[in-house]
């Protein structure tokens, strides 16, 4: 299995959970979570005093695919997340070791 | 205030309805500008610090409340010497009747004293903003009950009483330029001379934490505003009030303008906190000038002052004095503007004869008494303010520990948080047994 983690621009959530839906995820997990890449921040101007604010705001979607879904649901949520500019995001997966589903203690995929 | 009795003569004023209650309504209208400036305060700073920002006006209310009709107004308001009055009377209003005039005037004794009382309630409130995040919570309170009787009274009785040696220089202040604006505002400046900086000023962002919250208080205090400045002529039978209330709100539009202006040309930007900062330059500036001037000099008094104030706010930065919010800059500024400029732009067609440089005769003697009065109130208050901050830091400690104000003054002084950031509603704080516990005197969040 794989955790499939994308930080990426809050305002695509919608097309991005659409997208997983359409290929047929059942479940993810969504965060808000600040940060910068290349993009860095922006400045703001409060009373002259000019303040440089580092970490944008983003989101963190988390998903658990199986091994031979995975690069197929990078590429959907990429599709989903890209606008072209500059701050769009990042996707990355990281092999899991199990996973259970607490209600009925199943493992591995079929926990997904 | 009135410095010519409204009467002809020989007739001895009555008592006027149209004008009680007019006074009565004023003097709510200046109430609500303390939890109006309250919430102007609060939404400036760190989400941390709201409800001791709020606390801080609203605990003026209580106790200046009470020493007012205690001794305040009879040592304001009295007559005695130029520097301080006494009127035994009036201490505790346990003398006075309910229909007895304010002399030379058609309403009550009693509606005077309560409209004087707001103001008082008001002033040390505007120094709280100076000295956010950091001040223990029972040392303001004491600083309040002080710096009332040692600094608001007199200069309230050198600027307004009937034996005031500035009301008697002929120094103008229709609702208080100097006796509210530059007294709280130097003030502001003595104790956070004595008490320093936050912690991490200059360094830490200390952004306001909720615009919304600022524009809300700013249109509450315009709209209070009005009661403090068309009120103070105390009554309608000539029209200066009239002329105070369109002036106050001409300056105004005025002083919003040039702020917004001034930083979009400086800082590229029109912003909301500009907005909201320039109309209370413009209130403050107009306070003591808007019953001498013409409309058309109301809008360049407002406009000088939009320009002047947001320029101020800077040199806190510059000079390295921790004016949280602005106080000094705002008020003291703005009140120094508005007063030297009734020796320019008063028309003599107002409140009095006296005319400004630009008016009458041309002549300059107005703005040397406008100095007189501005120079002794600032730094009476000054010095004054620092000295009782200096004491009370020696005795019971100005501020909170390091560790408290870093953490956040509400949790440490108020065993309260201002906004439950979490989605369940009770976060980890979800005990009963905390709830229940009375007896432990803070709550540990």
């Amino acid at each position: 299995m794989k955790l499939i983690t994308a930080v990426v621009k809050p305002h695509r959530l919608d097309e991005i959970k659409e997208a997983l839906q359409a290929f047929g995820v059942h479940g993810l997990t969504v965060t808000e979570a600040s940060g910068y890449g290349r993009q860095r921040g922006h400045t703001e101007v409060y009373r002259g005093a000019e303040y440089t604010v580092d970490l944008v705001p983003k989101i963190r979607i988390e998903v658990l695919a199986e091994d031979e879904d995975a690069e197929q649901l990078i590429d959907v949520v990429v599709k989903a997340a890209r606008t072209g500019k500059i701050g769009d995001g990042k996707v990355w997966s990281v092999p899991v070791e199990t996973a259970v589903r607490v209600r009925t203690g199943e493992r591995g995929p079929d926990a997904l | 205030m009135a410095p010519a009795a409204i009467t002809l003569a020989a007739e001895a004023p009555k008592l006027s309805s149209a004008n009680t209650g007019f006074m009565l309504i004023c003097s709510a209208l200046v109430l609500l500008m303390t939890p109006g400036l309250a919430f102007f305060y609060g939404g400036m700073v760190r989400v941390k610090s709201t409800l001791n920002m709020l606390m801080m006006s609203f605990v003026s209310i209580g106790i200046v409340t009470i020493l007012w009709v205690l001794y305040g107004f009879s040592l304001a308001f009295g007559t005695s010497n130029g520097f301080i009055g006494f009127n035994s009377d009036w201490l505790g209003m346990s003398n006075v009747g309910l229909t007895e005039l304010w002399d030379g005037y058609t309403i009550p004794i009693f509606v005077f004293m309560v409209f004087q009382m707001m103001f008082a309630v008001i002033t040390p409130a505007l120094i709280s903003g100076a000295i956010a995040d950091r001040v223990k919570f029972s040392a303001w309170a004491l600083f309040v009950a002080l710096w009332l009787t040692i600094v608001y009274v007199p200069v309230a009785h050198w600027v307004w009483g009937a034996d005031g040696w500035a009301y008697k220089l002929g120094v103008i202040d229709f609702a208080g330029g100097t006796a509210v604006h530059i007294n709280a505002g130097a003030g502001a400046l003595g104790v956070i001379l004595v008490i320093g900086k936050r912690v991490g000023f200059k360094k830490d962002p200390m952004r306001p934490h909720s615009l919304p919250l600022v524009m809300l208080g700013a249109g509450l205090l315009w709209f209070g505003w009005f009661g403090f400045n068309a009120g103070s002529w105390l009554g309608n039978d000539d029209g200066v009030g009239a002329l105070m209330f369109v002036n106050t709100q001409v300056a105004t539009a005025a002083a919003m303008l040039a702020w917004l202006a001034y930083e979009k040309i400086r800082h590229g930007a029109f912003t909301t906190l500009g907005a909201a900062s320039g109309a209370v330059a413009g209130l403050v500036a107009i306070t003591p000038s808007g019953g001498a001037v013409s409309p058309l000099g109301a809008i360049a008094v407002g406009a000088i002052a939009g320009v002047a104030c947001a320029a101020a706010v800077g040199l806190k930065f510059k000079f390295g004095y921790d004016d949280s919010l602005d106080v000094v800059g705002v008020h003291m500024v703005g009140g120094i503007i508005g007063s030297l400029l009734i020796g320019f732009f008063a028309t003599g067609k107002g409140q009095s004869a006296a005319t400004g440089v630009f008016y009458g005769d041309h002549s300059f003697t107005q703005l040397w008494k406008q100095f007189a009065g501005v120079g002794a109130v600032l730094g009476y208050s000054l010095v004054a303010s620092a000295v009782l901050a200096f004491l009370l830091d020696k005795t019971l400690g100005m501020r909170v520990t390091e560790d408290e104000e870093v953490s956040g003054i509400d949790q440490a002084e108020h065993a309260e948080t201002a906004y439950d950031f979490s989605g369940a509603g009770g976060g980890v704080v979800s005990s009963v047994s905390a709830a229940l516990a009375g007896t432990s005197k803070k709550v540990d969040a």
